[in-house]
């Protein structure tokens, strides 16, 4: 049913709603602007809103000296890596809660959503030492290792909501079809949950390429992904605007537009199913 | 609803791997910090080793940079649920309304949420927030006023803000999707019995916020209590210990310092403090599991 | 072949009884419906049989095999779910034929047999259709078909029909009973609906609160009902169940006369009241009578009576047919 809206309150809201999104994304407009500035041209004063003089110069720079696609392809590496095995340990587990329920199940849940609330600098200590001492610290399989148990319990929560909602009918059909269990999985449970896996797939990626303790704290030159590699503009490069620019832009780029095609099922995941 | 003993024999295997991986990674490193926090154990100096007693609590407790860590982390944590909070809602009733681009403005909105803590705090200190050529500096200049050094002379509310920032988006989008899915009859209703604006807000939209306000309050405040990248990169917990939060002073003691066991028992404090928020997040999720 | 034989079936959740202590033989090609109220663990008992449930106690049997531990795929069953539960990602093709694919039927047979099955269920045009593309009679269809491919020793059906309009359940019962008879297949069919329990059966069970009140044949049911729970189940309109000084006159504790089975006139013999309520369905007429000291009597009367709401009638139980029960509403027989 829709209600008779003025056309001064539409363009009052309109003009409202414009000016308070573009505040809050400017920030990552300037960035992106002065990604394509010269160095002059970005620390202009008053600043110039628009490039002076258009360039990919930075972008180029910033690959040079610093081997930018390093850090970029360790960030693929950590974050689509943990996802994935991630997801290999997390499907059981969730078809379990979620089509075989005991009376403990809710219990494990809980206890699961009450690891991720364990504040990751409570345990820097013995994690720090234990890396080093296996030598894993600024390694690849660390990193990803930290991050997929870190997320593990986001994916498990994300994917029991989803399944929760298959009809367990069809799982049943498929038993009396004569579907064994990984079976009855594979042909039957993911194709019906794929929007489901979709998104946990895709808000673990954005979580895990986002992630600042753990990859700041356990990993140097060799493995850093670009959480850390941006960190390293902190001084005194950072006075380098424009490369610092650039260097941004590549790395919120991609997750940004996962982000955007997410935003939806990014609420449920971040809520446990809490809000819908 | 039950299966039979053969299904639930197959359901307890998989659900196991989760389990007992989740379960080491949470016992063993907790294990081992409380251990460390009884031991004399730096890494500068190898031969004191030995049982401390309680000394790294007594240490990290009394001491002075303690107490504003603890502070600090409290103040930047309400500081920004408050302006998440309330910001949020306002721009979740503001994007609620007919709006003409919605989908254009809710993906502006969205967006700082999704950039990675380091870039936005750089980006902030650098480029908004540098006292002789950031945007902020312009706009104080444009008015006739004097440029601040946001950084140095008001470190932790600069810190609050460039957080704040993170959240809102959040914060806005969980609220705005609770808005939705308010029964559009039910406001037409109040309507009808004469409700304005105001009483509307008050009696119908914000008692059917109440469980998605608590619960952006609740994970926000898990993040929160554990800021850590933006300190790092902006003000390194200075000046002094300005904006030094517990997380940061821990990092601080445990890898610049490398006082294991005064860390750990840093570690233990702030395990501590995050599981009295958690208790209640728990409680609260596993009633909505219910409903 | 399909011979499924229950021995002292018992189904606990916790600490509450769903079924306890069924005997039941279903003979090879027989169509037998389980019949009854809401909660009765009709569907249950399908379940167990399936195999989708454990039993707590006791066996079953399919063709003298103790089937009791076997999971569902290797007892030989289909089933067509009450929701249909039909693949929603595949096509009527791959719905149809994943049993046989599940199987490791090689390709080309699978399309024989499943384009088999489809013709005789009106599909052909179909088959590379999604089901959300399907009207619910088709997506029925799509899950007999699923059940009937694979040559099962046997079909459960649960309330297979409950999910479609009136006028496309009657067909759909036609056809699913026709369609049996063809196969010669062994059915189980669950439903509360007791009209689809009479017109489909060869062999009805009447289950109520997780207990079997009788096993027969539908006229069985319906000329010699074991107790009163069968004689108020089996039956539309209800059986007229009188107690009181009426009953006693007849030696039993409560006394029960189909609606059909009462004579009215207008005046004589019999239980004197007036019409209440009237219905006027052309080929019948039910009519609500108000009789002293008995209460609201259901009649049914053929044709139009000329009978109107007012009209004090008197209404005489055909001896033959009137049912008597004891005490503990056990169907009291002419020795």
């Amino acid at each position: 049913m829709a209600r008779a809206i003025s056309p001064q309150k539409k363009w009052t809201f309109t003009i409202l709603a414009w000016i308070v999104a573009l505040i809050l994304f400017f920030p990552i407009l300037w960035t992106i602007l002065t990604a394509f500035k010269t160095e002059g041209d970005a620390i202009l004063f008053p600043p110039a809103f628009l490039p002076p003089h258009w360039t990919l110069e930075n972008f180029f720079e910033v690959q040079t000296r610093s081997d930018y696609f390093r850090h970029f392809f360790n960030s693929v590496v950590i974050s689509v890596g943990s996802t994935l095995i991630g997801l290999l340990v997390a499907v059981p587990a969730a078809w379990s809660m979620a089509f075989a329920p005991t009376k403990r199940t809710k219990d494990i849940l809980m206890w699961m959503l009450s690891t991720k609330m364990m504040p990751a600098v409570g345990v820097l200590v013995p994690i720090y030492l234990i890396f080093k001492n296996l030598g894993l610290l600024d390694s690849l399989a660390g990193l990803t290792g930290i991050l997929m148990l870190i997320n593990l319990p986001i994916m498990v929560w994300m994917l029991y909501t989803y399944f929760r909602e298959i009809p367990v009918d069809i799982l049943e059909a498929s038993r009396m079809d004569g579907a064994v269990l990984w079976k009855e999985i594979v042909y039957v449970l993911l194709p019906m949950a794929i929007p489901g896996i979709a998104s946990t797939l895709l808000l673990n990626i954005i979580l895990a390429w986002n992630e600042a303790f753990w990859t700041l704290n356990l990993s140097a030159a060799n493995a850093a992904p670009l959480t850390a590699f941006i960190a390293s503009y902190s001084s005194p490069e950072g006075l380098f605007w424009a490369k610092l620019s650039a260097a941004s832009t590549l790395a919120i780029a991609p997750i940004l537009v996962i982000g955007w095609f997410s935003q939806k099922q990014l609420v449920r995941g971040m809520t446990f199913g809490a809000v819908k | 609803m039950a299966a039979t003993v053969n299904t639930r024999r197959l359901a307890r295997a998989m659900l196991t791997p989760a389990v007992v991986i989740l379960f080491i990674w949470m016992i063993v490193p907790l294990v081992l910090t409380l251990w460390y926090s009884f031991q004399n154990y730096s890494l500068l100096n190898p031969t004191n080793v030995g049982f401390a007693g309680w000394t790294n609590y007594q240490y990290f407790l009394t001491d002075p940079a303690f107490f504003q860590a603890f502070a600090n982390t409290l103040i930047l944590t309400l500081s920004v649920l408050a302006i998440t909070v309330i910001g949020g809602i306002l721009l979740g009733l503001l994007l609620d309304q007919f709006i003409y681009g919605q989908g254009i403005v809710r993906i502006l909105v969205i967006s700082p949420f999704f950039i990675m803590p380091t870039v936005a705090a750089l980006v902030w200190k650098n480029m908004l927030m540098n006292p002789n050529y950031g945007i902020f500096a312009w706009i104080a200049t444009s008015l006739g006023m004097q440029p601040v050094a946001w950084l140095e002379t008001y470190p932790l509310f600069s810190i609050i803000l460039i957080v704040a920032w993170q959240w809102l988006p959040f914060a806005t989008l969980i609220l705005l999707t609770a808005l939705q899915s308010l029964d559009e009859e039910q406001k037409e209703a109040a309507g009808m019995d004469g409700a304005g604006f105001a009483s509307l807000f008050v009696y119908i939209t914000l008692p059917h916020l109440a469980r998605a306000i608590t619960v952006v309050i609740l994970i926000e405040t898990i993040f929160l209590l554990s800021v850590f990248a933006e300190i790092l990169v902006t003000t390194g917990g200075g000046p002094g210990y300005a904006t030094t939060n517990i997380a940061y002073l821990i990092y601080h003691l445990a890898l610049l310092d490398y006082d294991v066991g005064g860390a750990s028992a840093g570690g233990v404090v702030a395990v501590i403090l995050a599981n009295i928020v958690a208790i209640f997040l728990v409680r609260l999720v596993g009633k909505n599991l219910e409903a | 072949m399909g011979k499924i034989v229950l021995q002292g079936v018992e189904k606990h959740f916790g600490d509450v009884k769903v079924i306890s202590n069924v005997d039941l033989t279903v003979e090879d090609g027989a169509f037998v419906v389980f019949v009854g109220p809401s909660g009765c663990g009709k569907s249950t008992l399908l379940r167990l049989i399936a195999g989708l449930e454990d039993v707590t106690g006791g066996r079953i049997l399919i063709d003298g095999v103790d089937v009791t531990d076997l999971p569902p795929m290797k007892r030989g069953l289909s089933m067509v779910f009450q929701s249909y539960a039909l693949y929603p990602h595949m096509s009527v093709r791959g719905n149809i034929g994943f049993g046989l694919k599940m199987a490791g039927l090689p390709k080309d047979e699978i399309a024989k047999k499943v384009e088999a099955a489809a013709a005789t269920l009106n599909l052909t045009q179909y088959l590379d259709r999604k089901p959300r593309q399907l009207s619910g009679g088709q997506r029925q269809r799509v899950a007999i078909g699923r059940a009937i491919v694979r040559e099962p020793k046997g079909f459960l059906f649960d309330e297979p029909l409950s999910n479609l309009d009136a006028a496309l359940r009657v067909n759909m019962r036609i056809e699913i009973a026709r369609l049996q008879k063809a196969l010669a297949t062994t059915a189980i069919y669950v439903t509360h609906d007791q009209v689809e329990a009479m017109t489909m059966a060869d062999k009805i069970v009447v289950l109520n609160a997780g207990r079997v009140e009788q096993v027969g044949s539908p006229l069985e049911l319906y000329d010699r009902p074991d107790n009163l729970f069968v004689a108020g189940f089996i039956g539309s309109p209800k059986m007229n169940l009188v107690g009181g000084r009426i009953a006693e006159g007849h030696g039993a504790a409560t006394i029960g006369i189909r609606p059909e089975h009462l004579l009215v006139g207008r005046e004589g013999e019999g239980w004197r009241g007036t019409i209440s309520v009237a219905e006027h369905l052309g080929s019948d007429t039910f009519l609500y009578v108000d009789v002293k000291d008995v209460g609201l009597v259901t009649v049914r009367t053929q044709g139009e009576a000329g009978l109107r709401t007012g009209d004090s009638v008197v209404l005489r139980p055909d001896p033959a047919r009137l049912h008597r029960f004891d005490r503990d509403g056990r169907a009291i027989r002419a020795a």
